[in-house]
């Protein structure tokens, strides 16, 4: 088990309900849980978090549910002591929450830049701050920030996403060096097309879909558990030498 | 068992032995390619060693043995493509496929551009960038066979930022790095995948050497300085990323870099 006794609080978390499409952070739960750690899922959707939880809960694994809205520094100061005092610990933290608008820089307005910027710049800001004095408590830990390949290059369709992504992207660099003394690492994954709640509006357009797919030499979408391996590889001891690195996990498609 | 069932191909293999038999249990420098050697028999994989160094490699390939793992010896100059011809076909023929090629096998040199002379510089080019080349080469016949397979090349991170010690040992690695996204592009639609591992300082028996080098050189050892997790890589930290690469786990990663470095190159 490569997780064993481990604490981990993943963002973004909710859609982890088997047979259903799961998100990162719903497969990343399902991965970590087999692989013996307790797992904190946080999302602001309540509902679906709590079917997730109790999914992984019949299935005899540690789980807890904690609300976060990762852009309010409060919710995350609470989420990180509920979690220490029902755990005992915090060892990993996964910032996945996220969320993408489709338009170009001429069409995007402030309040979608805002809100892109919020969610994933501020809220993996916010959930780095707030994790690593538990992390120095326990002699390291391992952050993995969920970017994207919208983080390294840019695109037709979008324009916040990829400044957040890319911020993401830089701030991981950031908090590895400051934080590498204390034995926390601090990682990026940066996925391509996926198949997740997120996009499987676009798998229903099949003319559209096919002009994705033929961006990605592999020739075929990822699924979330390819992008889950990666992040419970970050989160591990076996990557106990890997700090401010970027896993692209694309099918190639930003390699061309 | 994260290899169950693959047959392996790890150049630079003979980096595996653990010294004198009589020493066993001791905790042994190993190389990059000889800790991947240790872990894929731990989670597997068949494992074949190519290595110019017969005599360690026969040696590390009975340790491996006695361990309970399936393993082999074949020599291998990197360099020479008869050799790749005959690794890969040994490796088909003992273990009936091959699903995993590791490129390992490296020298150093230090010297600036004015000062490496050009059969160095030729040398260098030679086992990081040739040797790669004639491993995917003849590597992928033998995976297309299994409708698919994941080549994992050892460059460096002197493959991605200069090197202020070695000129052609940082080219060689460059090279290594973008030959990789372009195999791994061209055999995608195969399920082939291509990835580099970008190790930085590691301690492993080529350093050792290296550093002594420059030691001798009047040269002190510049690498801890310049490492924000405060101290070397082992060969064995290495190895995981390796494993993951080679593995299935690692599905939707092609032409990807996977940077070991413990904060060196970013900073």
């Amino acid at each position: 088990m490569r997780l064993k006794g481990k604490v981990a609080l993943i963002t973004g978390a909710a859609a982890g309900i088997k047979g259903e499409v799961m998100g990162f952070g719903g497969a990343s739960a399902w991965m970590f849980a087999r692989e013996g750690a307790k797992v904190v899922l946080c999302d602001i959707k309540e509902d679906l978090a709590r079917r997730s939880e109790t999914q992984l809960r019949e299935h005899g694994y540690d789980a807890l549910f904690i609300p976060l809205d990762v852009r309010d520094e409060e919710q995350w100061k609470r989420a990180i002591a509920q979690t220490v005092k029902t755990y005992g610990k915090l060892n990993v933290l996964v910032n996945n929450a996220g969320q993408g608008y489709m338009n170009t820089v001429e069409q995007a307005t402030l309040d979608i830049w805002n809100h892109e910027m919020d969610v994933h710049a501020k809220g993996t800001f916010l959930g780095t701050k707030h994790a690593i004095p538990e992390m120095r408590k326990v002699g390291g830990g391992s952050i993995v920030n969920i970017s994207s390949i919208y983080g390294l290059v840019g695109s037709q369709t979008s324009a916040a996403y990829h400044a957040a992504k890319g911020a993401i992207r830089i701030f991981t660099k950031a908090t590895a060096i400051q934080y590498a003394k204390d034995n926390i690492r601090a990682n990026s994954i940066h996925p391509g097309f996926c198949i997740t709640p997120m996009t499987h509006r676009l798998q229903e357009d099949p003319d559209k879909l096919a002009l994705y797919t033929a961006k990605v030499p592999m020739a075929r979408w990822g699924k979330p558990e390819e992008v889950a391996d990666g992040i419970l590889f970050l989160a591990s001891d076996e990557s106990s030498y890997i700090t401010g690195s970027e896993l692209v996990i694309d099918g190639g498609m930003t390699a061309q | 068992m994260r290899l169950k069932g693959k047959v392996s191909l790890i150049s630079g293999g003979a980096t595996a032995f653990k010294g004198d038999p009589r020493s066993e249990g001791k905790d042994w420098v190993l190389g990059i390619g000889g800790a991947a050697a240790w872990l894929f028999v731990r989670e597997g994989a068949a494992v074949v060693l190519g290595d110019l160094d017969e005599d360690k490699g026969k040696k590390a390939a009975q340790q491996l043995r006695n361990a309970g793992g399936r393993a082999e010896f074949v020599r291998l100059d990197a360099t020479n493509e008869a050799d790749w011809i005959g690794a890969v076909s040994f490796a088909t023929s003992k273990f009936g496929r091959l699903d995993i090629l590791v490129n390992a096998a490296g020298t150093t040199f230090i010297g600036g551009a004015e000062d490496t002379p050009v059969d160095k510089w030729d040398a260098q080019m030679d086992v990081h960038a040739k040797a790669v080349f004639l491993g995917t080469k003849h590597a992928i016949p033998a995976m297309r066979k299994n409708r698919g397979g994941s080549i994992v090349n050892i460059s460096s991170i002197d493959g991605i930022n200069g090197n202020p010690l070695g000129i052609a040992y940082s080219t060689g690695k460059g090279a290594s790095r973008i030959f990789s996204k372009a195999a791994a592009i061209q055999y995608a639609k195969e399920n082939i995948r291509v990835n580099s591992v970008h190790p930085g300082y590691t301690d492993t028996p080529l350093a050792r050497q290296g550093i002594a080098k420059l030691a001798a050189a009047g040269i002190p050892d510049p690498r801890l300085p310049k490492v924000p997790l405060g101290r070397l890589a082992k060969a064995e930290e290495i190895a995981f990323g390796i494993l993951f690469l080679a593995s299935d786990e690692s599905s939707y990663v092609t032409g990807a870099e996977l940077v070991i470095d413990g904060g060196v190159i970013a900073q």
